[in-house]
């Protein structure tokens, strides 16, 4: 019988990595059911499991460098009931396994559990090789795997609570740099629902991950140009949280997208393909421009790729202005 | 034993019957492949697993993962026969509104695993077997493995974990015939020898001839005893067995519609 996590939360507005709050949600989970095993591919340092590889050695099995073997005995694990969480850097186990994520384990409808670091631009200085930015749109077309994306080191433990109680196969995205804590304590994550951080009348600026801590400060400095931005944490990416999209519509008339991932297929697609269909307003997607990143520091790279605070406020910019053209108001 | 023996065969001849009407019918599949595993399979399903027909995903029941599943309609005639479905869905193989899928899907009662990619199937089965010691279930997986199967890197990943973690639950049986789509594995990818290179990842390697109900069913015992290690048994086989016109041409491997004269043939020769 499993019982409830005793959580430890980081104080809020400190610098945590999201790999710290995944090795504590593990270890908290860890000790309040057994249903769960840590599939590991010899990087349970490098992406935060340690902790519980520390405390469950028996709970850990270990495949060595061989993802695609890795990911495939995960389905295989899952059919006795038993739940893998798989475990890896993202372009070396979403990537490189992709078919055995499709076929073996969503295909075959398999209660697994994909964790993943190293995502996007944040992974920093380890370059293009390991910074993964297609896997929200490689896993979002993928049938019935639902996409999760935390954004603090507190958020990311309530979360992985809720990915081990849903049924079936769920992919879940853990930044890698120090990143603001934005929740004190999350509370129940839903699967399906986003988070409103900020209300605003003007703009709403919809991100998930790393680039909710950037849009919050771009919505602050945005008071100063007197335009009120409303902040959504989309930390469900699929399914997605269809009425909390449409209020951004509906409330404020003009949508900007932010994330830390290619343009394509991603946060902004998702959003998108959804407000063509429901409320047409003017978007702008900020993200990657449909090309590789480098070694630097997450700071510098986001910079560098046009999706720091200062492309947020100038998209929000621009997107209002759109909003005022096409009403009048 | 020999009585045993004499039904299994009888088994083997009427999967053989079922996977020509299968493929003749659609008309699609993969004659070749079918037809060298059905000893293996009929075997398998009538002599040595342990399911249970009207309870498909009983959690203890015995695992088959089809890996070369291009080679389904051997599987789903057993699985027919064995009364996981009714023997009616037979000619509605790959079709619109039919159970049996082009290659296997978990959709269909009896079977424990997608596939029809190959590479995808000892992974899975590592995995099952994995998980049933961490359960500490007592069930027992079998994975066939094609040759096209052997030159996928991720077979001998797992090839490798296998050996590594011991696992002696799991059981891979090669249908090793040989011929693959395109002409002999040996003029395509040349992955011979087996035996040395599996025994090397530490696992116990046996090596029969896979049309020899009785050799497969002692094989298949002795993996059952085998303790520190998984079983690998190379089934030496023919593509297209027991069809003459069929039997070691790669052009058998895949589609090709057989005229009413080949169709008759191939039935009259399986049917002897």
């Amino acid at each position: 019988m499993s019982e409830s996590p005793k959580f430890d939360f980081f104080k809020k507005d400190q610098e945590v990595s999201l790999r710290e709050g995944f090795g504590r949600a593990l270890v908290a989970l860890g000790k309040a059911r057994e249903d769960f095993f840590l599939f590991d591919a010899d990087v349970a340092g490098g992406t935060g499991s340690k902790p519980f590889t520390d405390v469950f050695p028996e709970r850990v099995i270990q495949f060595g460098i061989a993802e695609q073997n890795m990911m495939g005995a995960a389905a295989g694990f899952a059919d006795t009931g038993l739940i893998p969480v798989v475990v890896g850097f993202g372009t070396f186990t979403i990537m490189r396994a992709h078919e055995q994520l499709r076929t073996a384990i969503c295909y075959g409808n398999r209660n697994v559990k994909i964790c993943c670091s190293h995502l996007g631009v944040d992974a920093g200085p380890d370059g293009a090789t390991a910074q993964m930015i297609e896997d929200l749109a490689t896993c979002r077309a993928i049938p019935g795997l639902k996409v999760m994306v935390p954004a603090c080191a507190n958020e990311i433990q309530p979360m992985f609570e809720s990915v081990l109680n849903e049924p079936g196969p769920v992919y879940m995205r853990i930044g890698r740099s120090p990143a603001p804590v934005i929740y004190e304590n999350p509370g129940l994550i839903k699967i399906g629902m986003a988070d409103i951080l900020r209300e605003g009348e003007d703009v709403s600026i919809i991100t998930c991950g790393s680039r909710v801590a950037a849009a919050l400060k771009a919505s602050k400095q945005l008071e100063s140009d007197s335009i009120s931005s409303r902040v959504i944490n989309l930390r469900s990416i699929k399914p997605i949280d269809l009425d909390i999209i449409r209020s951004c519509c509906v409330k404020t008339g003009a949508i900007v997208t932010v994330e830390d991932h290619n343009i394509y297929g991603g946060l902004g697609s998702a959003v998108a393909e959804k407000i063509v269909q429901i409320e047409p307003v003017p978007v702008e997607i900020v993200g990657i421009n449909d090309r590789f990143g480098c070694s630097g520091e997450n700071y510098e790279l986001f910079s560098k790729y046009h999706i720091d605070i200062e492309d947020i406020v100038t998209a929000v910019k621009k997107a209002y202005k759109r909003k005022k053209k096409q009403t009048g108001r | 034993m020999e009585n045993n023996i004499t039904i299994l065969k009888e088994w083997a001849k009427r999967i053989r019957l079922e996977s020509l009407n299968m493929i003749n019918y659609c008309p699609a599949g993969h004659p070749g492949g079918s037809l060298s595993v059905a000893d293996i399979m009929a075997v398998l399903y009538f002599s040595e697993v342990n399911v249970k027909p009207e309870e498909p995903l009983w959690p203890e029941r015995d695992r088959v993962l089809l890996s070369k599943g291009h080679a389904c309609v051997a599987q789903y005639a057993a699985l027919g026969f064995k009364g996981f479905f009714d023997t009616a869905e037979f000619l509605k193989f790959r079709r619109i509104g039919g159970l049996l899928e082009g290659h296997p899907s978990v959709s269909i009662p009896g079977i424990d695993a997608p596939s029809g990619s190959l590479g995808l199937g000892l992974s899975q089965g590592l995995g099952m077997a994995l998980g049933g010691r961490c359960a500490k279930k007592n069930f027992r997986v079998y994975v066939i493995l094609g040759d096209g199967d052997m030159q996928e890197g991720a077979t001998w990943e797992a090839i490798i974990a296998a050996g590594h973690h011991k696992v002696d639950n799991l059981c891979a049986i090669l249908d090793y015939n040989k011929i693959q789509q395109g002409g002999r594995i040996e003029d395509i990818m040349n992955f011979s020898p087996v035996a040395e290179k599996i025994s090397s990842f530490h696992w116990a390697v046996d090596e029969i001839d896979g049309h020899d109900c009785e050799q497969i069913n002692v094989a298949l015992k002795k993996a059952r005893m085998q303790k520190g290690c998984p079983s690998f048994i190379i089934a030496h086989t023919i593509k297209g067995k027991g069809v003459s016109f069929m039997e070691n041409q790669a052009k058998w491997h895949g589609t090709i519609a057989l005229s009413d004269d080949e169709y008759k043939k191939a039935l009259d020769e399986v049917g002897k």
